[in-house]
């Protein structure tokens, strides 16, 4: 393990298992995360990025959900090794998560003081009371709500107001690691802005490192140092965002992302949308799982899963940019 | 919350007077006279007559109504029994009380044991535990309580010489009638209950509250289960109905002299002071007891306590 | 997407493959399959009743056969008055089952009616509704279905009626919920914006959502029925005598106890069974219709 990364996760493989089907929702993933650094992980809805979260604090539902080879090292630690006990001592401590819809993800019969207090005592438990309150006004004014209203209940705040106490909640011990899973999705856009400028504050007062999901690239633009583009369970696409946003040379599947951006200086007619569907993950095709939409799939591509090309600190997973595939090398397209 | 509290009860009178209404106006088309009934069926009509006159039985309902309302509210008075010529409060309130105390033991007894097995069933799921027991309460809930009070009586009384077959006397006497009138409530409140922790199982802020690092347990106690209990203290008040219909033929199996065998007893003999004035009691507890679980309802959800604030006037 | 002018082909295809997928849940559950069994062979038992065995030995008394053990001309032997128990289970069953059945889709026409109106409408209409419903379901149900089968005098018909009364309550807190619940949903909301009217709303939106529930709490709710009449023939407010009754059977085999209890278990098997049969149907269409509700 390389001691600059927090966390480094190789070769994931889960599925969710129901008496009907078998769901491959990550087929082998690959992902480093620097220390400091926040990593934009992209892609559509049921792409596999809430699964990737929800892997790494070892969260998947109990009776489906199985993980069944890989490795996920967390500042060295091997999590896949971890009992329940040391999880919950890495949960909300180490390691924190915000989930994507603010408007369920508090209880409704705890006062919102409480639900963040609770964070704080779990895993300090000697703390006294009066540490614990200050504690948590202070988590409270750390979002930009006032410490009063740690007495109000869920139904009592806004949606954005909501999503901001859960953040409060996450950042309640300093994490190293915080996951964003989507977080501002949910709110107005006028919310958005303004929780996701203060996310980046903590983040950059509590040197935090942060895995941002979104399917949102301007969010990406704005936030994050790396990126990593999924598509059907896999990695496609990562690197620095420098090497996604200004490099000419892509995995055909970012391609689409970017001109299915409508861009307002460019009159158009017509969106141009990547034609057909992500497949289904109960019955995923052979090679590359991009293939059957590619418009520049060769016949390898349909045969093999693609090794990866590596420049510098750009990656694709592509037979495009590869030995075994190149003819008429055309990779960035505008 | 007082004022809310205070609307209900207010709520009682319209409650009194309809119910009261309901009662004089089925009575009015239900055949047979208490003069009849009395008399026998070879008395001369002239007789009859005489007799139901005496009652004040022969006026329009309407204002039988009124004078029973007249006289319950200015006076106290809940008249004389058609049917005994005593005073129907005198009559009424030992046996009331007899049932009461039968109907108590049956809410909490169904309470008790129905509701903590339904959580632990739910939180064991698949278990032997949740099978067996959900198989049982299953089976249970298809007794009815009479069914269950006569099997009892066959086997307890009659086979095994256990426990006494009639009356109240002692405490061993309200064994049986208790346990009839339980069991099938407690067989719904364990379903119910099991299906409503499964359900807010399920929820976010639970998952939440993992992400969190808390421990499994603090995950049920704490956060689940309140949220859980909502909708099975609703349930708990609308098993009431259930419960009284279960003392009423109880009482009967058993010979207890409770209001509900009285009211039964006393329906042939038209003998409306009685039925009526044992029915409004009846209707108050009933009313009673489903405000205080809303209250309890608004005590764990503070949702609702929000707004039963803000209906002030 | 089909265009509109197929639209009615499009649902249609939908709506079968909706009923395949339920069924095929209904199916997967043991339980719900061993109810469904049960009660076929129940009900068709008892709707067959006339071709088992005649109403006659139902009712004929035959002193001279007084509580007979159970034997083969007597398969569950006989009762006071020399009635073949068998055929009193059969007849009575047929009659209990058929009230329950109507009773139960009466009341849930009139209770879910009501519920909707009051949902829908709204405000004073709401009010008012519920006001009343609360007054009225301040009676406990036994008295007030007592007082009504007294007063209308035994029959089928009453009955029915009194019956209808006691369970329609039921209906209208629930489906008023669901309306409340849906009627605030953006697809309601959709189809105002494209003009459909209030009736239209109702019938294509909000009830194919709320049926669901609907469902399950009627079919839960026939065995409710069939235990509340068994009790209510217990205390002599079923049909009249001489026609037999599972309640009716048991009081009258109280006084047997010690010399006849046959009389007591076969009755009493009866109403558990066709219950419990019932209510594993009601189970399994809960989980066929919401899947999530099972782990």
């Amino acid at each position: 393990m390389n001691t600059a990364n927090i966390l480094e996760i190789k070769d994931l493989k889960v599925i969710y298992k129901t008496d009907l089907e078998v769901v491959e929702a990550i087929n082998g993933l690959n992902l480093t995360l620097g220390k400091g650094k926040t990593l934009g992980l992209v892609g559509e809805t049921g792409a596999g990025k809430t699964t990737t979260a929800l892997s790494i604090l070892k969260l998947l539902p109990s009776v489906t959900g199985k993980i069944l080879n890989g490795s996920i090292l967390f500042d060295g630690e091997e999590i896949l090794k971890m009992d329940e006990k040391k999880m919950q001592a890495i949960r909300g401590n180490r390691i924190s998560m915000v989930f994507q819809d603010p408007m369920t993800s508090l209880n409704p019969v705890l006062t919102v003081g409480d639900q963040i207090a609770e964070a704080i005592q779990l895993h300090n438990p000697e703390m006294s009371k009066e540490d614990v309150q200050k504690k948590v006004a202070s988590s409270l004014e750390l979002v930009g709500i006032p410490s009063w209203r740690s007495v109000e209940y869920p139904h009592q705040f806004s949606g954005g107001m909501k999503q901001r106490v859960v953040i409060a909640i996450a950042l309640a011990c300093e994490p190293e690691l915080l996951i964003a899973d989507e977080p501002t999705t949910a709110l107005d856009v006028t919310i958005q802005a303004q929780v996701l400028s203060m996310i980046r504050d903590l983040r950059d007062r509590f040197n935090t490192s942060m895995i941002m999901i979104t399917h949102d690239l301007g969010i990406v633009a704005q936030t994050c140092d790396d990126v990593a583009v999924m598509y059907a369970g896999t990695i496609i696409e990562s690197g620095t965002a420098e090497d996604i946003f200004l490099n000419k040379d892509h995995h055909p599947y970012t391609v689409g992302l970017f001109n299915s951006i409508p861009n307002l200086d460019v009159k158009t007619d017509r969106l141009s949308p990547i034609e057909g569907l992500m497949p289904d993950p109960t019955d995923l095709p052979k090679g590359c799982a991009f293939s059957p939409r590619c418009p520049h799939a060769m016949e390898i591509c349909h045969q093999k899963r693609p090794p990866v090309y590596t420049n510098n600190t750009h990656n694709i997973a592509c037979f495009l940019f590869l030995p075994e595939g190149k003819q008429g090398n055309k990779g960035g397209e505008e | 919350m007082y004022r809310y509290v205070f609307k209900r009860l207010l709520f009682l009178i319209p409650t009194i007077l309809g119910v009261t209404l309901i009662i004089y106006a089925v009575m009015s088309i239900t055949p047979g006279d208490p003069g009849r009934s009395m008399l026998g069926t070879s008395a001369p009509q002239a007789d009859v007559d005489a007799y139901n006159e005496a009652l004040g039985y022969n006026l329009p309902f309407f204002q039988k109504y009124l004078n029973y309302l007249i006289k319950m509210i200015f006076h106290q008075d809940f008249g004389i029994s058609y049917f005994t010529k005593l005073p129907v409060f005198q009559e009424i309130w030992p046996r009331f009380l007899v049932t009461i105390k039968l109907a108590f033991f049956g809410i909490i007894l169904s309470t008790l044991v129905g509701v903590p097995f339904g959580i632990y069933a739910a939180v064991k799921q698949y278990s032997a535990f949740d099978t067996i027991t959900s198989l049982v309460a299953f089976f249970m809930a298809a007794f009815p309580a009479f069914v269950l009070g006569l099997m009892f009586l066959y086997i307890f009384a009659l086979k095994l010489n256990l426990l006494p077959s009639y009356g109240i006397a002692t405490f061993a006497h309200y064994i049986m009638p208790a346990m009839a009138i339980s069991i099938p409530p407690a067989a719904q409140n364990m379903r119910f209950t099991k299906s409503s922790m499964l359900e807010a199982i399920r929820q976010d802020y639970v998952r939440t509250a993992r992400a969190k690092g808390a421990p499994e347990r603090t995950v049920i106690w704490k956060h689940t289960l309140r949220n859980a209990l909502l909708p099975v203290v609703t349930q708990i008040g609308l098993n009431l109905g259930m419960l009284i219909a279960g003392a009423v033929v109880v009482e009967r199996i058993f010979s207890i002299p409770g209001i509900g065998s009285l009211i039964v007893d006393r329906i042939s003999y038209k003998d409306e002071p009685v039925i009526i004035a044992g029915t409004i009691l009846i209707s108050i507890t009933f009313t009673i007891v489903m405000l205080i679980v809303d209250i309890l309802y608004a005590y764990i959800d503070p949702r609702i306590r929000a707004k039963y604030a803000k209906l002030k006037g | 997407m089909k265009n509109n002018e197929n639209g009615s082909d499009a649902i249609l295809y939908k709506k079968e493959n909706q009923f395949k997928e339920i069924w095929r849940r209904f199916r997967k559950s043991k339980g719900a399959v061993i109810g469904l069994i049960l009660f076929i062979v129940i009900a068709g038992g008892l709707l067959a009743a006339d071709l088992i065995v005649p109403y006659e030995k139902a009712v004929s008394q035959n002193f001279g056969a007084r509580l007979a053990p159970p034997s083969m001309e007597y398969p569950f032997g006989t009762d006071g008055y020399g009635r073949d128990a068998f055929a009193r289970l059969l007849h009575g069953g047929r009659t209990s089952l058929s009230i329950a059945l109507l009773a139960t889709f009466s009341s849930a026409i009139i209770g879910s009616s009501l519920g909707a109106i009051a949902g829908f409408f709204g405000g004073k209409v709401d009010n008012l509704i519920m006001r009343s419903l609360d007054i009225f379901m301040s009676v406990p149900d036994i008295l007030f279905t007592m007082a009504v089968v007294y007063a209308l005098g035994p029959s089928f018909t009453n009955l029915l009626i009194a019956l209808t009364l006691a369970y329609f309550t039921n209906y209208v807190r629930l489906v008023r919920s669901q309306v409340l619940n849906l009627a605030e949903q953006d697809y309601v909301e959709a189809a105002r914006a494209g003009g459909a009217k209030n009736a239209r709303i109702i019938i294509s939106h909000i009830i194919p959502n709320a049926i669901g529930v609907i469902i399950v709490n009627t079919t839960l709710n026939v065995a409710k029925i069939i235990l509340y009449e068994s009790t209510l023939s217990f205390l002599g407010l079923g049909m009249p005598p001489p026609h037999p009754e599972w309640g009716l059977m048991l009081a009258e085999a109280r006084e047997f106890m010690r010399t006849a209890p046959w009389l007591m278990f076969f009755p009493s098997a009866a109403i558990v069974f066709t219950a419990a049969s019932i209510n594993l149907i009601g189970d399994g269409m809960r989980d066929a219709l919401d899947p999530h509700l099972k782990s």
